[in-house]
C-alpha cells in the first residue's frame, strides 16, 4: 500500500475482514467492542482475521501483540501505529 | 485419465498398488467427553470439527494397529508377505523404543527379513515414509514395501485438557508400494522448522500432548499452501486437476483454509477428521483407504498427499490412484 491507510478505512477494512470471517454483522465492528466477548470471534477465527488484516494494511502483527489486541479500536491504533 | 508423473531414472518407478486401515472399535462421542469435562459438542465441532474419534483398548499398542492395517493391505494387493522386502512405520507413539513397531509387523506377518525401520515426524509421518518407501525402490533396494502410519496418541492424551483431549483418536492406514515401470508417485517436498518445535511437544518420558493452538493454526494455515502446491509442481501437475486432496486430518478449519487456497476442481477433499479425530500419521493412510474403499477416486487418479505437524514439519508428494 502506497499511501497509508486512515483510522477510517482501518476499521472500515477490519469491518469487512470480521464479516467474512467471522460473519460479524459490520455495524457492531466499532472500537469500544471486544473481538471476543462482544462479537464472539473464537481464538482460531482471531488468527485469521489478523493474518488477513496483515495482508490487507501491509503490516506484520506477531503473535505476541496478538494477545493484546482485545478491542477493535486496539487493532485500529496497532495498526495505524505500524503503517507509519 | 491421462496424467504421468515425471520419471527420475527410465523405465523404474514405483505405485502405490493397495490399501488397508484399521480402527479400534470403541467411539468415543463428543457428549461422552462433554460429561467427563467442560466442553460442549458445539464448542468442539467449531473449533476441530470432530463429532467422533476411535480410542484403542488398554492393551492394544501400536503394533496391533499397525499389524491390522498392514493384513489388510497385503490382502488387498494379492502379495504373499514373503514378497515384502521392506517395512516402514510412521509413529510417534510407540509403547517401547525398541524392538521398533516395523520389526514388529513383520514378525508377526512372518515376513522374512524385511529392511525394517521406524520414523517419527509425527503427522507429517505418513508422507516421509512413502518418500524413504519410493526412493528405496527407486534405487533397486527393495521391490515390494509395507508403508504405515499407526498411532495410538490416547496414550499420550491428557483427558482433563479441554483443549487438547477432544482432537486426537486412534488408528492405523497402510499401503503397499511396489516396484513398476512407470511412475505412480510424485517427488516428495518436505522438510521441517525446529525453531517453531514446541509449539507441539511431549515435554517428558511421562508427559503428555500440549499444543500452542493459535501458533500451530496460524503456521498451517499460511505457510503450508505454497508448499503443497509444490508438490504438485514438482509433479507436473496443477492443483486444479487434482482427483483428491488428502492433508493430515490436523483441524476440519485447517484443512478447508488449505483447500481453500490451492485452486482445486472438482478434487475430493478428506474430512475423516470429523468421524476419526486427528490421527497423526495415522490420518493420511486412513483417510485415502476408506476414499479408494468407497470409490471415491478412480484408479489412476492423481492425488495430492500432504502430512505436516509436530516437529514442525512437512511432507507431500501426488500419487496416482491404486
Amino acid at each position: 500500500m502506497s499511501q497509508p491507510a486512515t483510522d477510517a478505512e482501518i476499521r472500515q477494512g477490519l469491518a469487512e475482514i470480521l464479516e467474512e470471517i467471522a460473519d460479524v454483522d459490520p455495524a457492531n465492528a466499532t472500537d469500544d467492542k471486544s473481538f471476543t466477548d462482544d462479537l464472539e470471534v473464537d481464538s482460531l477465527s482471531m488468527v485469521e482475521v489478523v493474518m488477513a488484516a496483515q495482508d490487507r494494511f501491509g503490516v506484520e502483527i506477531p503473535d505476541e501483540d496478538v494477545q493484546q489486541l482485545k478491542t477493535v479500536g486496539d487493532a485500529v491504533s496497532y495498526i495505524s501505529k505500524r503503517q507509519k | 485419465m491421462s496424467f504421468s508423473l515425471p520419471t527420475i531414472l527410465p523405465g523404474r518407478g514405483a505405485r502405490v498398488v493397495a490399501l488397508g486401515h484399521y480402527q479400534p472399535s470403541r467411539i468415543v462421542t463428543n457428549a461422552e467427553l462433554s460429561s467427563r469435562i467442560d466442553t460442549t459438542d458445539e464448542w468442539i465441532r467449531s473449533r476441530v470439527g470432530v463429532r467422533t474419534r476411535h480410542i484403542a483398548a488398554p492393551e492394544e499398542s501400536v503394533t496391533d494397529m499397525a499389524t491390522a492395517a498392514a493384513v489388510k493391505a497385503l490382502e488387498a494387493s494379492g502379495l504373499a508377505a514373503s514378497a515384502i522386502d521392506l517395512v516402514t512405520v510412521a509413529t510417534c507413539t510407540p509403547v517401547i523404543p525398541l524392538p521398533n513397531v516395523a520389526t514388529q509387523v513383520a514378525a508377526a506377518l512372518h515376513i522374512n527379513a524385511p529392511a525394517a525401520y521406524d520414523i517419527n515426524t509425527a503427522c507429517s509421518g505418513f508422507s516421509y515414509a512413502l518418500a524413504t518407501a519410493h526412493h528405496a525402490i527407486l534405487a533397486g533396494s527393495a521391490r515390494h514395501a509395507l508403508v504405515i502410519g499407526a498411532e495410538k496418541l490416547s496414550d499420550w492424551t491428557d483427558w482433563n485438557d479441554r483443549t487438547t483431549c477432544v482432537i486426537f483418536g486412534d488408528g492405523a492406514g497402510a499401503a503397499v508400494v511396489s516396484a513398476s515401470d512407470t511412475e505412480g508417485i510424485g517427488p516428495v517436498v518436505w522438510g521441517s522448522d525446529g525453531v517453531q518445535g514446541s509449539t507441539l511437544r511431549v515435554e517428558s518420558r511421562d508427559g503428555k500432548i500440549q499444543q500452542d493452538g493459535q501458533k500451530v493454526f496460524r503456521w498451517a494455515t499460511s505457510s503450508l499452501a505454497p508448499i503443497a502446491m509444490s508438490a504438485c509442481k514438482q509433479a507436473g501437475i496443477e492443483p486444479a486437476e487434482l482427483a483428491a486432496f488428502i492433508p493430515h486430518q490436523a483441524n476440519v478449519r485447517i484443512v478447508d483454509l488449505i483447500a481453500g487456497k490451492l485452486g482445486l476442481g472438482a478434487a475430493v477433499v478428506a474430512r475423516d477428521i470429523i468421524e476419526s479425530g486427528n490421527t497423526s500419521s495415522a490420518s493420511i493412510p486412513m483417510a485415502l483407504s476408506k476414499l479408494t474403499e468407497q470409490r471415491q477416486i478412480p484408479s489412476g487418479a492423481p492425488v495430492l498427499l500432504f502430512g505436516f505437524g509436530g516437529g514442525l514439519t512437512y511432507a507431500g508428494q501426488v500419487i496416482a490412484s491404486p
